[in-house]
């Protein structure tokens, strides 16, 4: 670890801690890169807010050290936030974690045998980076405060480094096609008809704050599960830019646990003042102003079913190169005891029992090669760390006294991609036929009406220490400000 | 040897078919495709690709990413039969896939790598075979083919595209065209894919060279500047724009406006125990001697008057319906009868009869059903060259070789002739030239097998032209070059069995590639370079253990392992 890795410096156009300034030929691409960017984020970034003043925290070294905090906060106009390029301090004497060149020196450039399949993680991992701002870009005309605009923003600036992030990858290591490679990543937009963001998710609409918070619980949690398996990668930029990029996925992390926590929380606290004992007459909650339960649950149920498709077929033969090649291991693969290369090793999924197609026979575990079923394993693993965030929702709803659980639904329930794609399964799990399924589909997953109510909510709150109906006031805020704290000088208030 | 044979034990098998699998059925109708959709619109049809991952031809793969297998490229051939002879009205055809991010990723790999090589050679021949028909369509029947390719077109998927007159690509920055074949598989693109990129499309070699080792592919502008496509399509109007190259194409048809296409019914050959009975073709199998006996019957009715009385009567019009039986028959044999190495073929009829069906099919060749009919029997002809079998022609009294049917000697590696009356008094056989001989019918070298058989003797083929029309007795056909051997009465039934039993104990393999060098000599076409050259060179590494040992790259792939190399070069 040197100091040159941990200072940014940001003397110059692009900051960074890659010591760009002696690197003329990667210098001189991102250069030319920049302007686009900057069109793009004019073009794509939040709608209306580019010359306001934004509370934002900007990276200034990759990690704290004591008194010196790895990230300042400060007023910013979005446009001239400090993008650059950030690596984690190089560790000394890194070995591959695991496949077949375990405890082999990481490597420090791009080994030949494995360019074309290291190019493309870090093409649709950097895909899925401008896409969420693409998505969400609209959003801030809606904000139910300016806490949570800023927050919104925040995320928004983040995502927009993270593509730096990978853009750097594919500008230094990959040669004329990283550039090109490089340019189509602006090039492709959310939603577009002509050249769409490469994973369906990510094409997606965010219509409204309730979608937002979810998106960032799910989705941006399926980004860190991603992060966290190339940040084990042997090659070690990738791994060094992914570890620091986990630094500010936390923060999007937070937004949405803690988002979707205060609207249970004020929905309930709206039920209670109102007398109201059966959270689910929804009529009756929603008279009152705030998102009832059982609407959340289907929502609950739509991001986390179209996030699980996000981790690819169950059983992958590419999820199977990559870990063999050493370029993406598994979640938190250095807290896993084994050989790390899986080559005998078998992982279960859930298959519906034999003889079973269209009814409900029940889930059996049938065991598939482990190199195949990283993909299922990672799933698993992302589960797993939703259901954290989930218990601290559920824990809103009882203290208030409500009997309610949010719950998130079976792994094959209106999946698009891999293995369960052809059933139709309930969220409990149980085999349907498809009429059955369609038949109850409003049930299970948010209809046009429950889209018109949300969206009847969404009314701007731009009010300094105010907050919308529906969503309770933050216990805790960002860098301890005060409650009136002004988050946003909006330009044109 | 597949898996499933070794299981079962080594050769103790069954008479017929191949060891431990059931007969591969490549009989289909539009009703009971699995993969493709046939939509017809005047004058364009579409062919969508939407393969069924659980409908793979044998257990113990899944057709994932829209990559297939035979069965999906029977369907293929299916549609394209019915295409030229059920929808003259159709003047071109659009190949197209609804999936969202996968055009088509190719041949699958579990398949390949889970059959025996057999299986694999033979895929690899269908497929070629039926590309090429597409290729035939597109110059011959004035049906053009067009591939829209949204996604990637990987491998076999973009080689079915490089058959096809001209290739869109959407401009979205993801769809790609790719040939990952030696990067990924260890393999080549052996349906086509090199041959036609050099030959067909004209792209420099060392970019072909590139291209082959860029597992990811080439998309967008670059592909059109290499012309792996030939235009780029934005995605939003990607169907109207391709709906409007294809009418393009479509208006430089001479097929007729209207419908009212050929009759095509199911062929269902009735099975006995060791004989196969078509209509007008029948099947003998004396599987001790691993020899099946064709026997060709000739027309039973006059030649009809002219192309729209054929066509009116098209579910019975012997060449047509012999064509069809023929190529059955073929499929038959290489794909379910691996244990039969030598066809002998017969025939039984009037000379005379088949002679007026081979000069109405002459006179009539501007008709467009005439016309495919005359092609189809160019490519049932070729199906036969291409099969690696021996093929021995048996010309007895009773027998009827003239015209159409006299290419089928001239397709075998041997021709036997009887000579004089026969012992109970049937006249002594003649053959008969005739106008098709001389050229309606190219081999895969692009000559006629006249031609093929006098090659650079120019004087030869002149004074056989003479003859076009003169029944020939052995004599005559001997001195004329047309047959191997004459032999009377007393030599015929021993010198052909002995012949035969001779053949059926050479190695197999030394007769197939015997045969392979000796039937296409003269010019190289793109066709010949496909099935010569690539498929050789496909075939060797099909059998290398870089490809298919333990840790093969065929064999690893899916697996996550990388496959471990020899790196003897040879």
């Amino acid at each position: 670890m040197t100091t040159l890795d941990s200072t940014v410096d940001y003397d110059v156009l692009i900051p960074n801690n890659v010591a760009l300034a002696s690197d003329a030929r990667v210098r001189r691409g991102l250069e030319r890169w920049h302007p686009g960017y900057i069109d793009w984020w004019m073009d794509m970034g939040p709608d209306g807010f580019q010359t306001s003043d934004v509370y934002l925290r900007t990276a200034v070294r990759v990690e704290s050290k004591g008194a010196d905090k790895w990230a300042v906060f400060d007023y910013v106009k979005m446009p001239d936030y400090r993008w650059g390029i950030l690596l984690a301090p190089q560790a000394e004497d890194r070995k591959i974690p695991f496949g077949r060149h375990v405890g082999e020196p990481a490597w420090q450039e791009v080994p030949g045998e494995y360019r074309a399949m290291l190019r493309r993680l870090i093409v649709i991992q950097g895909d899925t980076e401008p896409a969420s701002v693409e998505q969400q870009r609209f959003l801030g005309k809606t904000a139910p405060s300016l806490y949570d605009m800023r927050n919104l923003f925040q995320v928004n600036v983040e995502e927009g480094r993270h593509l730096w992030a990978m853009v750097y990858l594919l500008q230094k290591y990959f040669g004329r096609d990283g550039r090109e490679e490089a340019g189509e990543l602006l090039r492709r937009r959310s939603g577009s008809d002509d050249a769409p963001r490469m994973l369906g998710a990510f094409n997606e609409e965010t219509p409204d704050w309730l979608s937002f918070f979810l998106f960032t619980f799910f989705t941006d949690r399926d980004g860190k599960m991603q992060l966290e398996s190339l940040a084990q990668s042997g090659f070690d930029p990738l791994s060094r830019t992914c570890r620091f990029m986990l630094t500010e996925e936390a923060f999007h992390m937070f937004v949405g646990e803690s988002g979707v926590t205060r609207i249970v929380q004020r929905t309930c606290e709206a039920m209670r003042e109102a007398g109201l004992d059966d959270p689910t007459d929804i009529e009756a909650v929603r008279a009152l102003g705030v998102i009832d339960l059982p609407t959340i649950q289907k929502k609950v149920n739509l991001h986390y079913s179209l996030t699980l498709d996000l981790f690819g077929s169950e059983l992958s033969t590419n999820s199977a190169n990559f870990f063999n090649a050493g370029l993406k291991g598994r979640f938190r693969e250095h807290r896993l005891e084994d050989d790390h290369r899986l080559l005998d090793d078998t992982y279960g999924i859930p298959e519906p029992a034999k003889g079973a197609a269209g009814v409900n026979g029940g889930w059996q575990i049938v065991q598939h090669p482990a190199l195949n079923a990283l993909n299922a394993r990672l799933r698993d693993d992302f589960t797993a760390d939703c259901n954290l965030g989930v218990g601290r929702w559920n824990k809103a709803i009882s203290q208030t006294g409500f009997d309610f659980a949010i719950t998130l639904p079976h792994v094959a329930f209106h999946r698009q991609i891999g293995v369960y794609r052809d059933l139709h399964a309930t969220p409990a799990g149980e085999l349907i036929s498809e009429d059955a399924w369609t038949a109850q589909r409003g049930e299970w997953l948010p209809d046009d009406s429950d889209r018109a109510f949300i969206e009847s909510l969404m009314k701007p709150e731009f009010r300094p220490g105010h907050y919308a109906s529906w969503i309770a006031e933050p216990r805790i805020r960002i860098n301890h400000k005060p409650g009136d704290f002004e988050w946003v000088k909006l330009a044109e208030a | 040897m597949s898996k499933q044979a070794t299981a079962d034990g080594p050769s103790g098998h069954q008479a017929g078919e191949t060891v431990g699998e059931e007969p591969l059925d490549f009989r289909t109708h539009p009703d009971r495709y699995r993969h493709w959709q046939l939509r017809i619109e005047p004058p364009l049809a579409f062919l969508t690709l939407e393969v069924d991952e659980q409908a793979g031809l044998r257990p113990g793969y899944q057709l994932k990413q829209n990559s297939y297998d035979l069965g999906v490229d029977f369907e293929l051939y299916d549609a394209t039969q019915r295409l030229r002879f059920e929808h003259p009205e159709v003047h071109a055809v659009v190949l197209r896939s609804d999936r969202d991010r996968i055009f088509c990723a190719g041949a699958n790999i579990g398949m390949l790598g889970s059959s025996s090589h057999q299986l694999k050679v033979n895929f690899c021949k269908f497929t070629n075979e039926t590309r090429l028909a597409i290729e035939d369509a597109c110059q011959h029947s004035g049906q053009r083919y067009l591939c829209a390719v949204r996604g990637t077109a990987a491998g076999g998927g973009y080689e079915l595209a490089l058959a096809c007159d001209r290739i869109l690509l959407a401009d979205d920055g993801s769809s790609a065209v790719s040939l990952p074949e030696v990067p990924l598989l260890g393999v080549l693109p052996g349906t086509g894919g090199l041959t036609r990129l050099l030959d067909k499309r004209r792209v420099r070699r060392d970019r072909a060279d590139l291209f082959c080792t860029l597992e990811e592919g080439v998309k967008g502008r670059r592909a059109v500047a290499w012309n792996l496509v030939d235009e780029l399509l934005p995605r939003s109007s990607f169907d109207d724009g391709a709906k409007a190259h294809a009418l393009e194409l479509a208006g430089s048809s001479d097929r007729p406006s209207e419908p009212g296409g050929a009759v095509w019914p199911e062929i269902a050959p009735k099975p006995e125990t060791d004989s196969i009975l078509y209509t007008t073709l029948r099947i003998d199998f004396d599987r001790a001697l691993g020899t099946a006996r064709l026997t060709v019957r000739g027309p039973t009715g006059p030649a009809p008057a002219d192309a729209s009385e054929a066509l009116a009567g098209s579910a019975g019009f012997w060449p047509l319906v012999l064509a069809r039986e023929l190529d059955d028959a073929l499929l038959h044999l290489r794909l379910n009868e691996t244990r039969i190495g030598q066809l002998v073929i017969e025939s039984a009829g009037d000379l005379v009869a088949v002679a007026a069906f081979d000069a109405f099919l002459h006179r009539e060749w501007e008709h467009w059903f005439v016309r495919e009919v005359l092609l189809y029997w160019k490519r049932v002809l070729k199906r036969l060259d291409l099969t690696a079998r021996s093929v021995f022609t048996l010309i007895a009294p009773g027998s009827c070789f003239a015209g159409l049917l006299l290419e089928l000697a001239l397709a075998s590696d041997r021709a036997y002739m009887f000579e004089g009356e026969s012992e109970d008094g049937e006249p002594a056989p003649c053959i008969q030239l005739g106008e098709l001989n001389f050229g309606a019918f190219p081999t895969p070298n692009g000559l006629s097998r006249i031609e093929t058989r006098f090659l650079g003797r120019e004087d030869n083929i002149d004074s056989l032209r003479a003859l076009i029309g003169t029944p020939l007795e052995a004599a005559d056909a001997e001195e004329a070059g047309l047959v191997t051997e004459v032999l009377d009465d007393l030599d015929w039934e021993d010198e052909v069995r002995i012949a035969l039993e001779e053949r059926a104990s050479f190695s197999p393999d030394a007769l197939t590639a015997l045969e392979a060098n000796l039937r296409f000599p003269g010019p190289e076409t793109l066709e010949s370079k496909i099935f010569g050259r690539l498929s050789a060179w496909q075939n060797w590494i099909f059998q290398r253990p870089n490809a298919v040992g333990e840790e093969g790259a065929l064999r690893l792939y899916g697996t996550g392992r990388r496959p471990r190399f020899d790196s003897e070069r040879i």
